[in-house]
């Protein structure tokens, strides 16, 4: 953290913003204050602050998956792996990473195909009752999971998919279908239509114009909404809890079902690292997606701060 | 493909009406949207009735307990203070989270809009808390700010206290991992929607003389504002919804006993189906109340373009 405090003004100095910054506090071009604002150290320490609660919690986590025992000292006395070795048994995690992911890329799959098409209408054209469909798609992100998810829980159990690894996949489409809908709406709005439209004038059809024109196109957009319905489908809680079962539990549901077991519950050391486990597949994704997408562009079009 | 077959086929028997109906957006482009459509009322809509159905099928002893018949189950909700008292506890938790929420990440987004080294990196480690989920989130905090955590031990090593603070199983643990999840979130959002404020226009203010005060004033914040109560909406939305951390490290039979785990233990404890689907409704019902009441507010704000988009 500090480490990024020391070179942003390193980094000022050598940009042309510095003539900028200096004529701010009333210097002369090309020097700047040495001592920062009380706004500047306000926002350091914020998130000084928050990133300490933020390490200190991944870390203990960490220390707590590996530590043998650990109880009231700064750190345990001895480090072992033997607890990944015991939850990894002990909870079946292959068959619940297998769910996890089956689920996850399912439901990708099924939320870009149903979702797309269905934004490249709302991006492109109006027509009446335009707002209706809107709310239609806006309300499952609004609404609380919760407030729909048991209705739809006991609909599913009605139909007797209780339980069931098909379920989960349903119940976590809700919410992505039209969270791909959303993220997707902008960024077909920003391709210019005249490209469509030279394509449709020199011959080519609906679906031409998607797989030659947009499909290229939409790749980026396409990636973001897909690594944030993963990363969301994999956190996912509340729906899936509702109407999952022991065999189609996935990781995040393991891992509060774990916690919550009767009796005690488990020793928190296999909590800890099955949750490590938890974080490193979502680190991974995590990963993976900064390489395609800047995190702010998925609301809306970045655009740097001019250099004036 | 087929948009195109259905309207030239179409065009043949009745050209104009199908004209006309293109004129106003109606064409076989709209067939593209039905897969979603279908999808939404299918697993969204009609749930959402069915579930609407159940609260007027209360079971018997609702109605023996609290009468009225076809609605006992809004009586009971309303009446039995167990359940209604979970409406305030939601609110209690859910309002200051998401406005701290908010007002925290104004000054970092206006700190951080520059470009300086790592950046990118920093912004990378402010998604780290998504990838954290809710229950990480929980475990951690029960063990970094337990009792015999890392937190407690370096405030009484450095004497700030002498017992530990009791920060989780209560309303603050459920606040810490609220803001954990919910800061992050409203960062982004906010700083996505400050760079879409165009930097000429208080650029512009600047050459004519407006310190740093008027600019965020009378430049960006009002251009902000309609921004701002997104963001709000959508944090609230996120912490009315808490459920998980509720339960785990919050005090689940008492001050963080929210809406979201009185529902499930209707559902999922007492297999009351009618009352689990009445508090759910009752819960977006209420959610809704408070997004209308901002909205509202928002409407009396600057609408259009923000001028970054061009």
């Amino acid at each position: 953290m500090s480490n990024t405090t020391a070179a942003a003004p390193a980094a000022v100095a050598e940009s042309p913003k510095t003539v900028n910054a200096a004529r701010r506090s009333g210097l002369p071009p090309g020097e700047k204050s040495l001592v920062a604002s009380p706004g500047t150290w306000f926002v350091w320490a914020g998130i000084a602050a928050f990133f300490i609660f933020l390490f200190g919690i991944v870390l203990s986590v960490l220390v707590d998956s590996l530590g043998k025992p650990w109880f009231n000292t700064w750190l345990p006395e001895n480090f072992t792996t033997s607890w990944y070795q015991q939850a990894w048994t002990r909870f079946n995690l292959t068959h619940i990473m297998g769910v996890t992911l089956l689920v996850a890329f399912t439901v990708i799959i099924v939320s870009v195909i149903i979702g797309v098409p269905a934004s490249y209408v709302l991006a492109r054209t109006s027509f009446p009752g335009k707002n209706l469909v809107l709310v239609l798609f806006l309300l499952p992100i609004l609404i609380p999971p919760i407030t729909f998810g048991i209705p739809l829980a006991t609909v599913m159990y009605n139909f007797g998919l209780g339980r069931t690894v098909l379920a989960v996949i349903l119940v976590n489409l809700v919410p992505s279908v039209p969270f791909v809908i959303i993220t997707m709406t902008p960024f077909i709005e920003q391709i210019n239509p005249a490209i469509e439209n030279a394509a449709r004038m020199c011959g080519a059809n609906t679906r031409r114009i998607f797989t030659r024109i947009l499909g290229p196109l939409l790749v980026p957009g396409i990636l973001a909404a897909s690594i944030l319905v993963l990363v969301r489908t994999v956190g996912m809680f509340d729906l899936t809890f509702l109407v999952s079962g022991p065999n189609s539990d996935t990781l995040v549901v393991a891992i509060y079902r774990a916690m919550t077991a009767a009796g005690g519950g488990e020793s928190r050391q296999l909590i800890s690292a099955m949750g490590v486990l938890y974080t490193a597949l979502m680190l991974i994704i995590l990963i993976i997606a900064l390489r395609f997408i800047n995190p702010t562009q998925l609301v809306a079009q970045v655009k740097e701060a001019r250099e004036d | 493909m087929t948009a195109t077959t259905v309207t030239s086929s179409r065009s043949k028997s009745s050209a104009s009406l199908s004209h006309r109906l293109a004129e106003r957006g109606v064409s076989a482009r709209l067939l593209l949207l039905a897969p979603a459509v279908v999808f939404g009322v299918a697993l969204f809509v009609y749930p959402f009735l069915y579930g609407l159905g159940l609260t007027f099928q209360p079971l018997p002893a609702t109605q023996d307990t609290f009468g009225g018949g076809l609605f006992a189950n809004y009586l009971a909700f309303f009446r039995d203070s167990f359940t209604f008292d979970s409406v305030w506890i939601t609110m209690r938790l859910a309002l200051p989270v998401a406005l701290f929420n908010v007002l925290i990440s104004i000054p970092i987004a206006f700190k951080l809009r520059n470009k300086f080294r790592g950046k990118r990196n920093l912004q990378a480690l402010l998604v780290l808390p998504i990838t954290l989920g809710t229950v990480l989130t929980a475990q951690g905090l029960l063990i970094f700010a337990g009792r015999q955590g890392w937190l407690n031990r370096f405030l009484i090593e450095i004497g700030l206290i002498d017992q530990p603070l009791q920060l989780v199983n209560n309303y603050w643990g459920v606040v810490f991992s609220l803001v954990i999840s919910g800061f992050p979130f409203a960062y982004l959002l906010i700083s996505s929607y400050l760079s879409g404020i165009d930097p000429s226009l208080e650029a512009a203010a600047k050459t004519l003389g407006a310190n740093w005060k008027q600019r965020f004033l009378r430049i960006t914040l009002p251009l902000l504002a309609p921004g701002l109560a997104t963001t709000f909406i959508l944090t609230f939305v996120l912490a009315f919804s808490v459920f998980p951390s509720a339960r785990l490290v919050g005090d689940a039979t008492g001050e963080t006993r929210v809406l979201a785990l009185m529902a499930y233990r209707s559902f999922a404890e007492q297999l009351d189906y009618a009352m689990a689907s009445t508090i759910a409704i009752m819960m977006g019902v209420v959610e809704l109340i408070v997004i209308a009441i901002v909205f509202l507010g928002r409407s009396f704000l600057y609408k259009g373009s923000t001028g970054g988009k061009g």
